[in-house]
């Protein structure tokens, strides 16, 4: 009897290692998520490891259409579009949210540099546009006020 | 059924698609009823393509909202090419969809 169950012990911690490492392996299914862009931490270690050499022009090419106050910081739709040439990649930041950058959009020379979605704000924050053109890294921001928090959705 | 749906809209020449995805977006902060936490589980990458040419590569992180919501302009877009989106969570779970132009 106890040696069944010394056995059964056994097995159940080889099983438990087997799903373990296949949990460890699944994210590099994944092509081009980087761990270490959605990082937690604070919006300036962000920035750092997005723009390793910190130049960002602020630039009022960028159109950021967001609300000024949002009701429910659970959904927040945003739109942005921009008029700078040779675009390559849109993200999209959320100065107070436990992960900062919320999302990036890497967009083909086949698409209009214009996307839209809507993103979660723990509390009222800077939320910051980032254009990468061949030309260099731009910036627009915009302060949104939130009246309830995100972290109920 | 899918979790994905596509809709597709000519303007002026140029196509604007418009995506909606069921996903619960967890990040894995929120309790539930008996005060557990929830897991994360959220869209980690996200890739729409025309006529299987991939356009859009989107990395996410859980700051997206509950069943996430996009919309593209594509410069240009036929009738009848075809529009495909996939996406892939961070459990390894799939899903992908196509829509054609009309």
């Amino acid at each position: 009897m106890t040696n069944y169950r010394r056995q059964f012990i056994k097995k159940t911690a080889a099983l438990a290692v087997t799903m373990a490492a296949g949990l460890w392996h699944m994210p590099s299914a994944l092509a081009f998520w980087k761990a270490e862009d959605f990082a937690p931490g604070l919006l300036d270690a962000t920035l750092k490891r997005l723009v390793p050499n910190q130049k960002i022009t602020d630039t009022d090419q960028i159109t950021l259409k967001i609300p000024l106050i949002a009701e429910n910081g659970a959904v927040v739709p945003v739109s942005v579009s921009t008029t700078l040439d040779n675009v390559k990649s849109i993200s999209l930041l959320v100065e107070k949210n436990p992960i900062p950058l919320a999302i990036r959009f890497e967009l083909s020379p086949m698409l209009d540099a214009s996307v839209s979605t809507r993103l979660k704000m723990a509390e009222t924050a800077e939320v910051i546009a980032l254009v990468e053109t061949s030309d260099g890294i731009y910036r627009t921001k915009q302060q949104v006020k939130v009246t309830i928090g995100g972290c109920g959705g | 059924m899918s979790s994905i749906k596509i809709r597709s809209k000519r303007i002026d020449g140029k196509t604007q698609v418009r995506v909606l995805i069921a996903h619960p977006m967890e990040h894995g902060r929120n309790r539930d009823k008996a005060n557990q936490l929830i897991p994360a589980h959220f869209i980690q990458e996200l890739t729409l393509s025309l006529n299987q040419k991939v356009l859009v590569n989107c990395a996410m992180g859980p700051s997206i909202s509950k069943d996430p919501y996009f919309a593209f302009m594509l410069k240009g877009g036929e009738i009848g090419d075809q529009i495909s989106i996939a996406w892939a969570d961070n459990l390894g779970n799939k899903d992908a969809a196509d829509h054609v132009i009309k």
